[in-house]
């Protein structure tokens, strides 16, 4: 019995106190990459080489790690973009009633993303779009990197010049992908509280995409600009108004070490209930819900499911000022520094409860099991979908198939999760 | 025709609304000092409190060079105007400032108030009080309060408990909304307020709270808002910069209240300018001290007239007031309905914590039901607390004095105010602390020094 129940092995190329205090707390055992490990969490970089062709290496049943080996799928913007851009056409090819559209041809529920466009790539097609809409801003961001670096605010074609240049002159060496932006919509109309801007940081667990079963983390936060919003042309160089980051935002004159700039999600919704009324507050959540969930069955087909990952992902979402939900982008290592007490606790909270649902009763893996943790040990998780209990819960269609009566998808779709249970989207 | 077009429902609304202000009758031949405040040693303490205060304030003048308060040349004006909704991001230097006072202040002066009619040779002891406050007012005991409280009894569903997510919605929130909702269908005023005391549901709290408070923001309370807010970019006054120098150490920094910074500098800028705000003042003996200009010296050569600018509102103590706003921004973000409800709250609950008075909601009220319900039922964490010098009283008066804002969280804070509003009172602020202290009794009764024991 004592062989047996042997003390989990982890390794980490991650130096953060969150993450090494919860493994101590479950007295597993530090050892290094090149010995037999159990558990390793693991940065993106690493995740890289473990599932590359050169220096990959087979994983065996007792080891897991914290990402899927394409998570990037999901994780960098152009793809993302490009898998529900692909997602949202197959779903009207086989005319499901969940890409209809409305009279102005906007998908009806799965217009979640900003209008988005990858440069060099789509220039023209990007030029096509702004001329529709010259007094528009777009926001330029580059594909490969996080932490709000590299991104800028354009309201004229002239400041993207760069990329016309390139995509024109066929003989130029190709960007590699590091260099790749992404254009997209800018979303002049945030909802704004106190008069400031603030997005959504929202974390996901996914345990399997096929079938899917991902949990939401009840405590996210709203992540506010120290500076008043203002949409006025003179303002889009700084960014202390438009990006929430908290890496830009410390910077700031006015940043406040103590709360950090963040609300609880909890705050937002006692707000919005407050002066918005229930339902439309219910709905809102609801949408942030059905979008994640629309996100994640976008990437699950092309996602190497493979049974010995698990990915908390970090959610950003915007909110407009029609309380309309945007997915701005997802994270696959959403950071793990706490810039305030409260911070430290939530994300030690975080990593605790994940490591319960992926790493069941703490003991050594077994990559065979159902990954279906008991209710108990969710923690601040709580079921956000389970495609398989949905499927076995009577009416066992997947989005895929031949929809029933349209109202009963839409119905499900409009219901009221306010309150624990979301799996109710068959 | 009055009941058709709403105005009996008005009209009610608005008599009830005074009846809640409206002193009690008295004795025709009192004098209105008598009306406003009938015990004349507790006038007197609060008479000199002010004069207290207001020399604070004017050495403080002295001191720094600066008028009391002053004109704002044309394009300071210009700026502030600019810069009106984010004046949180301006910072100029307060160092020199200082709060005039704090709350430990207040609470020595009201532990030193005593009746000259009462000889109380005694020691304390149990068979007196123990407790801080030794003014015999008298306050009500555990039977008298529940009969007020009726509605909070075991057996009346509560909205913040009985509406937890384990309870089904059947077995009491769902039938409390339709009622509520009713409610507010009514525009009743009186029935909005019975409802409260049973919990507010977010969605309907900024609607009832209106109701009960009487405020409808109509265009004349629009137009007086954007007076007051004039008033504010025209002239400067000293306690602005004391607003400043708070609200940058109290809401700026806290979890909640942090994201409303702007929104409670513009409602406390144009409340201490608000002379409708003296009329409270008939029913309370505080006078606030007052402020005048100065005319320019060059205009105003042969004459030597002043005139009356504004008043400034006693508490300078910014700090509780500040605290006092701030859970409000979560129900109104239109400014000028922020500022009118937190006016009402002010001059029918708020004041009472920072003004010596006889009055069963007053601070003195507050405090001596406090330690008389924890030394009648908890006499031996009293005692023990006592002993280590780490009096009940000086732990809870200051939750008590911001009605516990910026101690809760402010759903549950704004649960509790709702209870303020429907009892009419604010005596269930004592009743609160002393069960917190009842709540954590155990702990209590093992810690060693008063430290510990915050």
């Amino acid at each position: 019995l004592g062989i047996m129940a042997g003390k989990v092995k982890w390794v980490t190329d991650i130096e953060k106190s969150v993450l090494i205090n919860n493994f101590e707390k479950r007295g597993w055992i530090q050892v290094a990459e090149n010995e037999d490990w159990n558990f390793y969490w693991m940065s993106v970089q690493t995740i890289r080489n473990v599932f590359s062709v050169e220096t990959g290496y087979r994983l065996s049943d007792d080891q897991i790690v914290n990402h899927f080996p394409n998570h990037y799928e999901l994780t960098r913007k152009d793809l993302m973009v490009k898998n529900i851009k692909r997602y949202r056409k197959e779903l009207e090819k086989e005319g499901s009633p969940l890409a209809e559209k409305d009279e102005n041809g906007k998908y009806i529920y799965l217009d979640f993303v900003p209008v988005t466009f990858m440069l060099p790539a789509d220039y023209n097609l990007f030029v096509e779009e702004f001329r529709k809409n010259p007094s528009s801003t777009w926001i330029m961001k580059p594909c490969g990197k996080a932490q709000g670096k590299g991104i800028f605010l354009i309201n004229k074609l002239s400041q993207i010049k760069k990329w016309s240049r390139d995509s024109k002159t066929s003989s130029f060496v190709s960007q590699s992908s590091k260099e790749a932006y992404v254009i997209s919509l800018y979303i002049n109309n945030p909802l704004l509280i106190g008069g400031k801007k603030f997005d959504l940081r929202l974390y996901v667990l996914v345990s399997t995409y096929r079938p899917l079963r991902c949990y939401m983390y009840k405590l996210g936060f709203c992540r506010f600009c120290t500076v008043k919003y203002t949409p006025s042309t003179s303002e889009l160089d700084n960014m202390f108004v438009h990006l929430t980051n908290v890496a830009i935002q410390r910077h700031g004159d006015d940043y406040n070490h103590i709360h950090g700039g963040k609300w609880t999600v909890s705050n937002l919704r006692l707000y919005l209930e407050s002066t918005r009324g229930k339902e439309v507050t219910n709905k809102l959540f609801d949408e942030i819900h059905w979008i994640i969930v629309q996100s994640l069955k976008a990437v699950a087909p092309v996602m190497n499911n493979d049974k010995h990952c698990f990915e908390c992902y970090g959610y950003d979402i915007i909110i407009d000022d029609k309380l309309k939900p945007w997915l701005i982008e997802v994270n696959a290592s959403p950071s793990l520094t706490s810039s305030t007490a409260n911070d430290r606790i939530l994300k030690y909270n975080l990593i605790n409860d994940t490591l319960n649902i992926a790493v069941p009763n703490g003991e050594i893996p077994d990559c065979k099991w159902n990954k279906s943790p008991p209710k108990e040990v969710l923690g601040n998780y709580e079921v956000l979908y389970d495609e398989e209990m949905a499927q076995s819960d009577g009416s066992d269609r997947d989005l895929r198939s031949r929809p029933g009566p349209s109202s009963g998808v839409k119905g499900t779709r409009a219901r009221d999760l306010g309150k624990p249970v979301l799996t109710t989207w068959k | 025709f009055f009941i058709s077009t709403g105005w009996e429902k008005k009209l009610q609304n608005a008599v009830y609304s005074e009846l809640n202000v409206f002193p009690s009758p008295c004795h025709p031949a009192a004098p209105p000092e008598h009306m406003k405040e009938p015990l004349a040693y507790m006038r007197k303490a609060q008479g000199s409190w002010e004069k207290r205060i207001l020399k604070s304030l004017n050495s403080m003048c002295t001191e720094l060079s600066i008028p009391l308060a002053q004109k704002r040349p044309a394009s300071e004006q210009k700026e502030l105007l600019n810069k009106w909704n984010e004046m949180g991001t301006d910072e100029p230097d307060l160092s020199l400032f200082r709060p005039v006072y704090a709350p430990k202040d207040f609470l020595e002066v009201l532990m030193n108030l005593r009746n000259p009619n009462y000889e109380n040779g005694e020691q304390p002891s149990f068979r007196n009080h123990l407790g801080l406050i030794q003014v015999p007012l008298k306050v009500k005991d555990i039977p008298e309060l529940k009969e007020d409280f009726n509605e909070l009894g075991l057996n009346t569903g509560q909205l913040g408990i009985d509406d937890s997510a384990q309870v089904p919605p059947e077995f009491f929130e769902s039938e409390h909304v339709r009622v509520g909702q009713k409610v507010l269908a009514e525009q009743d005023s009186a029935a909005a307020q019975q409802y409260v005391r049973q919990g507010c549901p977010t969605a309907l709290r900024a609607d009832l709270w209106a109701l009960i408070l009487n405020i409808s923001n109509q265009p004349e309370d629009i137009l007086y808002y954007e007076q007051l807010k004039s008033n504010v970019i025209q002239h400067d006054l000293l306690v602005d910069s004391l607003i400043y120098k708070d609200v940058k150490l109290t809401a700026s920094n806290d979890d909640y209240y942090f994201v409303f910074e702007d929104y409670l500098y513009q409602v406390l800028l144009c409340f201490s300018r608000d002379t409708s705000v003296l009329e409270h003042f008939t029913y309370s003996s505080a006078t606030p001290p007052k402020s005048y200009i100065q005319g320019k010296r060059n205009f105003y050569k042969k004459r030597s007239g002043r005139f009356l600018l504004t008043t400034t509102v006693v508490p300078l103590n910014y700090n509780s007031f500040i605290l006092s706003v701030a859970p409000l921004c979560f129900l109104y973000h239109e400014p000028s309905k922020l500022y009118q409800i937190f006016r009402e709250m002010y001059v029918r609950f708020f004041f009472r914590l920072h003004s010596i008075s006889s009055h069963p909601s007053g601070i003195v009220s507050l405090c001596l039901l406090f330690e008389t319900l924890l030394q009648t039922h908890l006499p031996q964490l009293f005692y023990h607390l006592r002993e280590i010098g780490a009096q009940p009283l000086r732990i809870s008066f200051k939750w008590m004095v911001r009605a516990f804002s910026g101690y809760l969280a402010t759903d549950q804070l704004l649960l509790l105010w709702d209870r303020i509003l429907g009892y009419n009172s604010l005596e269930i602020l004592a009743v609160l602390a002393a069960a917190v202290f009842a709540f954590r009794a155990v702990n209590l009764m093992e810690v060693t020094s008063l430290a510990a024991a915050e």
